[in-house]
């Protein structure tokens, strides 16, 4: 049954505050950083007025932001916390911490450029340089999906066939500081969908166990190998939450998004809120005749192999965009997963790589049309770089 | 966990490398470390137990009558024989 | 003031071992060398907590000694994360269990929240995080396992490494007589954060070391322990000597043994005379190199730091101390 339905128009960053209040998050820690504050302000208001009932942890860095998280979801307590840019890079060490020790920490990256130079503006530089920290990682294309993502992400963290931190990506400011109607959901709704915390493990004087012991070489590779199967088997269940979802709310989610893909043989791949702009794009060329259609990745970690495989499958040429480098290597990082997934098959696209928007460069719908005729000028003589910034002066 | 460590698979580790059994490194015997052991003259032992009190290893331990011995943990550094207050310990070297 | 007096245990003198608690929280069985003052320490302060707490300890020698899978040593709920941020996860701890509470998942009392850290780990690495834990009022015990070097490592030096030691980088050479600086004043930071309890303690005197650290859990509000803790293989000293040199560092009043109440200072071991600095130096391999002028000099700066602390004991005090907010307010 479709839930009772009611569009609000607020900014995304609050709606996003609003579905960790609907989710009951018992424990915030946070430490103030552009664009990521609305979020961890709004719920410190809802924690000063009693809305919501929590222990909000106004931490001195984001490094103890994550670091009193662990304390807190180890403890017991449902726990969230968001950050952006540098707060990420600073927290990195504890990222790895966090997976390898199963805490069910939800958190909400705003993304936003790397120093240097400081830049406060949007791009995928902060997520991709804590690619490998072995969490569950999520990608939203604009605020529905967003206050979407942030509910379920608390459910599948702690499901106990998962029990693994999980990130929900949002594009700064492009998306965090601007004003969308949301269909909001009901408390006793999202109740019944989430049901209260059951730890896997908690510090519990009742039943004491030892956390973050250490690992000699015999026994290091096994606790890792156990940490990527559970990552890698957090597919199933994810997909599950998402389909109940899907027949709560009727906003149905897919690891990998198609956008009009029948026939095309020409794929444009992204993650984020540039996929809005890109399907402006591709309804014009379309209109043109140009056989184009969208691929988004929507889950990033697990990667979704056999989705992006499906997804491409006719498809002649893939013109894969980043919102990060790869410096001095061989192709940004969507780009450099696109291409391995795709390596082993026999038949196999064309896949070409356009690092875009970083720091806030704008992208106009126009941007795609011309990458489109650049990669297929490059491929009929043989690339002439293993991948292309676009829109770089000089 | 029974099987010796270097045996486990991964299937096998806990959760987050969780460790469910507190105290469990009682089953290392520290005592192998020891090249001397400390030795109580019961004679002039008055079971005040300062050298219980001052072992770093919870190494020593109390028989029915109150006198103090050391127990398997004893990794022989010879503190109890320093601060044993009527000076009845004495460290006596190992015989393997 | 007490002479020879221990904190709040003025009925417990050295023959009253029997009389303390027999059940071990930091168990057998742990790995640290042969002697070690720090591990006599965890011992007697765990018994001091008590088994209604949960333990975050950071990165270092008892952790790495405690903790090596699938061992533990700890019959306390325990956690490490990372070297700088124990504070931190004590926090987290403390504000969890602070709403569990609210919300009536958690029955019966708080459990405690003990963070614990070597030198490094506190007055280096963690400072930023201690005192952000100390600074936002967490009811947590902060216990600072101060072997005055990085052991766990290989004894590099560390910001309360005293003036003169030879650790692995301050070694003494031509141009160097081993550390230059003086220990950071840890006892003094915490107690500017204006924090409702601070001491010292050392395995020299047991019993004052347990009743601190029961003074200490039993205190609303956060509190800190720096606790001396003497380190056969750090300091190249004889392992047998580890309970010794720690009474001696306090008789030579190198490390003096007191507390701070609400920001009142109180000497709880006053030695009846102080002895010379040598015969705490002179055991110790990492001071052997030093020539007279060093040890004239420490011997200076020691009794001049004594002195201090003693005008702080006897200083008048106002009755009101405004480190806890009142309720209602």
């Amino acid at each position: 049954m479709i839930a009772h339905k009611k569009r609000v128009g607020m900014e995304v960053s609050i709606a996003v505050s609003h579905a960790v209040q609907l989710a009951r998050a018992e424990a915030i820690a946070a430490y103030p950083i552009t664009p990521q504050t609305h979020i961890v302000e709004h719920l410190s208001s809802l924690v000063a007025n009693g809305d919501l009932e929590a222990e909000f942890i106004p931490v001195e860095s984001e490094h103890s932001a994550l670091s009193a998280c662990i304390g807190c979801s180890a403890a017991g307590a449902r726990t969230y916390t968001a950050t952006s840019s540098q707060g990420l890079a600073l927290m990195n060490e504890i990222l790895f911490i966090t997976s390898a020790m199963r805490l069910p920490i939800v958190m909400t990256v705003a993304n936003r450029a790397l120093s240097g130079p400081l830049s406060i503006w949007n791009d995928h530089s902060d997520i991709m340089a804590a690619r490998d920290i072995g969490w569950i990682q999520i990608f939203t294309e604009n605020g529905q999906e967003a206050f979407d993502h942030s509910v379920m992400a608390f459910k599948i963290a702690e499901d106990h066939r998962v029990v693994m931190p999980t990130i929900v990506n949002l594009d700064g400011f492009i998306l965090t500081h601007v004003v969308e109607a949301h269909e909001l959901m009901d408390q006793e709704t999202v109740d019944r969908f989430l049901p209260e915390l059951k730890p896997y493990h908690k510090l519990d004087i009742h039943q004491p166990v030892t956390m973050g012991a250490f690992a000699m070489p015999e026994l290091f590779t096994e606790c890792k190998m156990a940490h990527q199967e559970a990552l890698t088997n957090s597919y199933g269940p994810i997909l599950e939450i998402w389909q109940e979802w899907g027949e709560l709310t009727g906003r149905h989610y897919k690891p990998v998004e198609t956008y009009r893909t029948e026939g095309a043989k020409i794929i444009i791949m992204m993650m984020g809120s540039l996929a809005e702009v890109a399907e402006a794009a591709v309804d014009a060329m379309r209109d043109q005749g140009i056989p184009v259609g969208l691929v988004k990745i929507r889950l990033w970690r697990p990667f979704p192999f056999a989705d992006l495989r499906a997804a491409l499958a006719g498809a002649e040429l893939v013109v894969v965009c980043d919102r990060a480098l790869s410096l001095g290597g061989a192709a940004g990082p969507v780009l450099a997963e696109v291409r391995s997934a795709m390596y082993p098959l026999a038949v196999k696209p064309q896949i070409l790589g356009y690092t875009v928007g970083l720091g806030g460069r704008d992208v106009q719908p126009e941007a795609f049309e011309e990458l489109v005729r650049h990669a297929q000028a490059e491929v009929k003589q043989g690339p002439s770089q293993e991948f292309y910034i676009y829109g770089v002066r000089g | 966990m029974s099987k010796a460590w270097d045996q486990v698979t991964w299937q096998e580790i806990e959760i987050g490398g969780v460790l469910t059994e507190p105290g469990s490194a009682r089953a290392y015997n520290t005592g192998d470390w020891r090249s001397s052991r400390p030795v109580w003259d019961k004679t002039r032992c008055i079971k005040c137990g300062v050298c219980w009190t001052v072992c770093p290893e919870a190494g020593i331990s109390e028989d029915a009558d109150g006198y103090f011995d050391i127990n398997t943990y004893c990794k022989g550094c010879g503190i109890c024989v320093k601060e044993c207050v009527t000076g009845c310990i004495k460290m006596v070297v190992e015989e393997s | 003031m007490e002479k020879f007096g221990y904190a709040e245990s003025s009925k417990f003198d050295t023959y009253a071992s029997r009389m303390m608690p027999r059940d071990e929280f930091f168990t057998s069985g742990h790995r640290s060398c042969q002697g070690c003052g720090e591990a006599l320490a965890v011992r007697w302060a765990c018994k001091a907590i008590g088994k209604d707490a949960i333990i975050a300890h950071a990165t270092g020698c008892m952790e790495i000694v405690s903790s090596g899978m699938p061992q533990t040593a700890w019959m306390h709920p325990w956690i490490h994360v990372a070297f700088e941020n124990t504070s931190a996860v004590a926090s987290g701890i403390e504000a969890a269990l602070k709403v569990l509470k609210r919300k009536g998942k958690l029955k019966g009392p708080l459990p405690k929240v003990v963070a614990m850290g070597g030198d490094g780990g506190t007055s280096d690495i963690g400072l930023q995080s201690l005192s952000g834990a100390l600074e936002r009022g967490h009811n947590f015990t902060y216990i600072c396992w101060d072997n005055e070097a990085y052991m766990n490592t290989g004894i590099q030096r560390s910001s309360a490494t005293p003036f003169g030691a030879m650790t692995t980088t301050t070694p003494p050479g031509k141009r160097s007589f081993g550390q230059r600086t003086w220990k950071k004043d840890m006892v003094a930071i915490a107690v500017a954060h204006g924090i409702p309890y601070v001491a010292t303690a050392s395995p020299g005197y047991l019993f004052d070391l347990y009743f601190k650290v029961k003074k200490a859990v039993e205190t609303p509000g956060p509190a800190y322990i720096n606790i001396l803790s003497v380190c056969p293989t750090g300091w190249r000293s004889a392992t047998d000597l580890s309970v010794r040199l720690a009474r001696l560092a306090t008789e030579t009043a190198v490390f003096p043994l007191f507390e701070v109440v609400d920001g009142k200072y109180r000497l709880t071991v006053e030695p009846p005379k102080i002895r010379p600095i040598r015969d705490y130096l002179k055991p110790q391999g990492r001071f052997r190199h030093l020539r007279d002028p060093e040890v004239e000099f420490i011997q200076k700066t020691v009794r001049a730091k004594y002195e201090l602390l003693l005008e702080k004991c006897q200083a008048p005090f106002p009755e009101f101390s405004p480190v806890h907010v009142p309720e209602g307010i």
